[in-house]
């Protein structure tokens, strides 16, 4: 084999994820109530239009939760020839699917900074050439970069030109593919409803149709917009620079929205287990179970949660550095540190979702329906699974959307504050914190700040918006009024 | 009053005891000290003896929960259960790596920590409630519609990025104050004012949010509808009626948070290099320093602690319906 499959523990998680909520959604379209608040969900225009960019996002970072080691070059040429039977080598180097994709990006690193797009670095340095008379020479110039922009040869004034060039062929590309989406969508909807296809498309834009398709392709025209040129500008330039050594900050942007999903989405695997569990519990037999939950949560959430992270996080730093053996990859290393942090997260931000659940299964278990279920003997497991757990969902829901974005910006300061991810892993919150002092610098260095602020801001505020849109649709005091 | 001051102590006593009991789980059960040795003398090439020495000099070297070798009540004091955790609540919080008193130094820092958290909480309080009324007094009008915008885009950004722009454009670009540290006294002002400011504008955008849902919560009820009806104008009902009656919902948010202000932010003090306890924190966390982390992990649940019931307490100022039983 040409590879070998590397399975991390977090991928395996985040795969895991994704077909629960596969399964979810489809447990979801069949469940009238579900399936209408899903519908409203669907209207919102906002909400739509997030919910897009964050397909975008996840796809990234469910490429970049395959994992494998590619063999070694030397390995598979001796292997071929058939002079040693030596077990074929594979790198240390664990790679993922976006990186081999990525493969230009990761792989040409400049010495140091380079200015987005440029093609010269961004500090002076000593040139040894040969001038006219064939003497060495020594001058202080721009160095000219490896890469960026290197197949323009030494006819850098063509740079401007090449860009606009690129630019535009990518422009009209993304152009073109979005009509043949929208014509496809508005075929789609017309054969679905039955009508014709100038009536589709004038549904479709005058938010006559039952689903925001409007916010839908005219997020998908701005993400082509933007996602066109920037790939056709990256393997040819460093469309947003280079860091400090020299790596593409447009690779460790793309790199950093998978850590920033993980602890997102993992997070909640820990919290909602805990709080469902413990908080239906204690509202349903309420007595001594209540009032040791009810303790267990008061004294977990009455430590500051950045110093319970702080504590735990130091200790797993003991425990990771007195057992090296446990970690065949500094790849492994990192992930079980990134799935320690989550665990930590989780454990440390349960309580608040507990204390709503416990209080709504309270009011739940005095309704009628329950008293009636009880009065005919029903178990109180099957009471809490059939009765209970279906009307606390919209509650776990909104939680579950709603922690996603705080637990994003809470990895950026966690990291910042040195009790994040590993320093090796790229994450906005280590890209930050490298680049934060960089702004001190003369000529400043802003991209790769800049580039880490725009890609989580847009992740960060989709995510936002969307869980307003599940909000309003599934919290019934909200959606009563709508 | 007081029987229910009193009560609600003795409910405090076992949560802090709990806090206790995990905090000392997490620092001496979960790794040993000898882990916490071999890390601080770093992980090769370390001596047995050398792991001894540090272990003793820190009184790590006892039995975690019983001495046997010991007489009398000395079985259960000279642990080190005993002496790390149970005499923190005798304000005895040990000695920090470098030798100095950690309790002296948490007194010394609180001054600059308040200096800073203080009027970041009572400013950002006026400015967020301020501006949730002025939403909800132009309610489903473009200015609330725009204003909800700019909070939710507010509340996206990440509270790195206003402290790195705050100080890029104040401080580095205008240079209207100086970028970081701090003044003995009435000097401290000018490193006051940008922590200060950012710590306002970062908090906007969630507060806001917050508080105008409570404020339209609250402005759909009847006894809203009675004040319009017998002709009050609308920011009389604004101020007099729905605010007060908002006040419940406000205070359980903020009076938590007073006791914690003495804390002060990692974040903030650490970037504008604040001799406050949290950039205390920090340094003992960069440093690995587990007598800090653990002493300021105990101080802050006592803090939160006494913010659940000064929270109580302000019920009954707002709502005399609530009575202390």
């Amino acid at each position: 084999m040409a590879f070998l499959p590397v399975i991390l523990w977090s991928d395996v998680l985040i795969w895991l994820l994704f077909a629960t909520a596969a399964i979810f959604g489809w447990l979801s379209v069949r469940n009238p109530l579900w399936r209408t608040a899903w519908q409203r969900v669907g209207r919102s225009r906002a909400g739509m239009a997030s919910a897009t960019v964050l397909v975008v996002f996840v796809g990234v970072g469910l490429l970049d939760s395959i994992h494998y080691r590619p063999r070694l070059e030397e390995a598979a040429a001796s292997a071929a020839s058939g002079t040693s039977r030596q077990p074929p080598a594979y790198a240390v180097e664990v790679l993922s699917v976006l990186d081999a994709i990525l493969t230009p990006l990761r792989t040409r690193n400049e010495k140091t900074y380079s200015e987005p797009l440029a093609t010269r670095a961004y500090a002076k340095e000593s040139i040894e050439s040969r001038g006219a008379d064939g003497q060495l020479q020594q001058s202080r110039d721009y160095p000219r970069l490896k890469h960026g922009g290197a197949h323009l040869g030494t006819d850098e004034t063509q740079r401007d030109a090449d860009i606009g060039q690129r630019l535009l062929r990518a422009l009209a590309l993304a152009t073109l593919l979005w009509w043949a989406l929208a014509a496809a969508t508005a075929a789609g909807l017309a054969r679905a409803e039955s009508c014709t296809h100038e009536e589709a498309w004038r549904r479709i834009w005058h938010n006559e149709s039952d689903f925001a398709w409007n916010a839908v392709l005219a997020t998908i025209g701005v993400l082509l917009l933007v996602v066109l040129p920037l790939a056709a500008l990256s393997f040819n330039y460093h469309v947003f620079g280079t860091d400090k050594v020299g790596q593409d900050v447009f690779y460790q942007v793309l790199k950093s929205v998978r850590t920033a999903l993980v602890i997102g989405l993992v997070t909640t695997l820990v919290t909602l287990p805990l709080a469902i569990f413990l908080g239906v519990l204690a509202g349903y037999f309420r007595g001594w179970v209540d009032d040791l939950i009810q303790y267990l949560y008061t004294t977990l959430s009455s430590i500051p949660g950045v110093l319970l992270i702080a504590a735990a996080v130091l200790m797993m730093q003991v425990l990771i550095d007195n057992h090296p053996q446990w970690f065949a990859t500094a790849a492994e290393r990192a992930d079980l540190r990134l799935l320690a942090l989550c665990f930590i997260l989780g454990v440390t931000s349960w309580t608040g979702l507990c204390r709503l659940l416990r209080g709504e299964t309270l009011k739940l278990r005095e309704l009628e329906y329950i008293q009636a279920a009880q009065a005919f003997g029903v178990a109180d497991l099957r009471i809490i699974g059939r009765h209970i757990l279906p009307n606390l969902m919209h509650i776990v829901i909104i939680a579950l959307v709603m922690d996603f974005s705080s637990l994003v910006l809470a990895e950026a300061v966690l990291s910042y504050v040195g009790i994040g991810v590993d320093p090796t892993m790229i994450s906005f919150g280590t890209m930050i914190n490298n680049a934060r002092m960089e702004l001190a610098r003369e000529p400043m260095v802003w991209w790769s700040l800049a580039a880490a602020f725009v890609f989580m801001f847009t992740l960060v505020l989709a995510a936002n918006l969307l869980a307003d849109a599940v909000r309003d649709a599934f919290d019934p005091r909200i959606a009563g009024s709508a | 009053m007081l029987a229910y001051l009193v009560r609600r102590l003795l409910y405090a006593l076992p949560i802090l005891i709990g806090v206790n009991v995990i905090t000392f789980a997490l620092f001496f059960v979960v790794n040993t000290p000898d882990d916490m040795a071999r890390m601080q003398l770093g992980v090769k090439r370390v001596t047995p003896e050398a792991i001894d020495k540090w272990k003793a000099q820190r009184g790590y070297d006892k039995p975690l929960f019983i001495n046997d070798a010991a007489s009398g009540s000395a079985v259960f004091t000279d642990t080190i259960f005993f002496s790390k955790s149970a005499r923190m609540f005798a304000g005895d919080f040990g000695r920090a790596e470098d030798g100095r008193d950690i309790a002296r130094e948490i007194t010394s820092r609180m001054g600059p920590s308040l200096a800073i958290a203080l009027p970041t909480f009572v400013l950002g309080l006026l400015v967020t409630v301020s501006f949730a009324l002025m939403l909800t007094f132009f309610r489903a009008s473009y200015l609330d519609f725009w204003g909800v915008v700019l909070c939710v885009a507010m509340m996206s950004i990440s509270g790195l990025f206003y402290i790195i722009g705050g100080q890029f454009l104040i401080s580095k670009l205008w240079k209207l104050v100086p970028i970081s540290g701090y003044g003995s006294g009435l000097d401290a002002w000018k490193f006051v004012i940008l922590p200060v400011l950012i710590g306002v504008i970062s908090g906007i955008g969630s507060s806001t949010r917050w508080y105008r849902t409570i404020f339209l919560e609250e402005i759909s009820r009847d006894y809203v509808r009675t004040a319009r009806a017998k002709g009050l104008s609308e920011l009389v009902v604004l101020f007099r009626h729905v605010l007060r009656n908002a006040m419940i919902p406000i205070l359980t948010g903020v009076v938590v948070v007073i006791p914690l202000l003495f804390m002060g932010s990692l974040l903030t003090e650490s970037f504008f290099g604040i001799p406050g306890l949290g950039s205390y924190t920090i340094d003992a966390i960069n440093a690995q320093d587990f007598a800090v982390v653990r002493a300021m992990v105990f101080i802050g649940s006592v803090l939160y602690i006494v913010g659940l019931i000064l929270t109580d307490l302000s019920y009954t100022f707002v709502d005399p319906r609530i009575r202390f039983n």
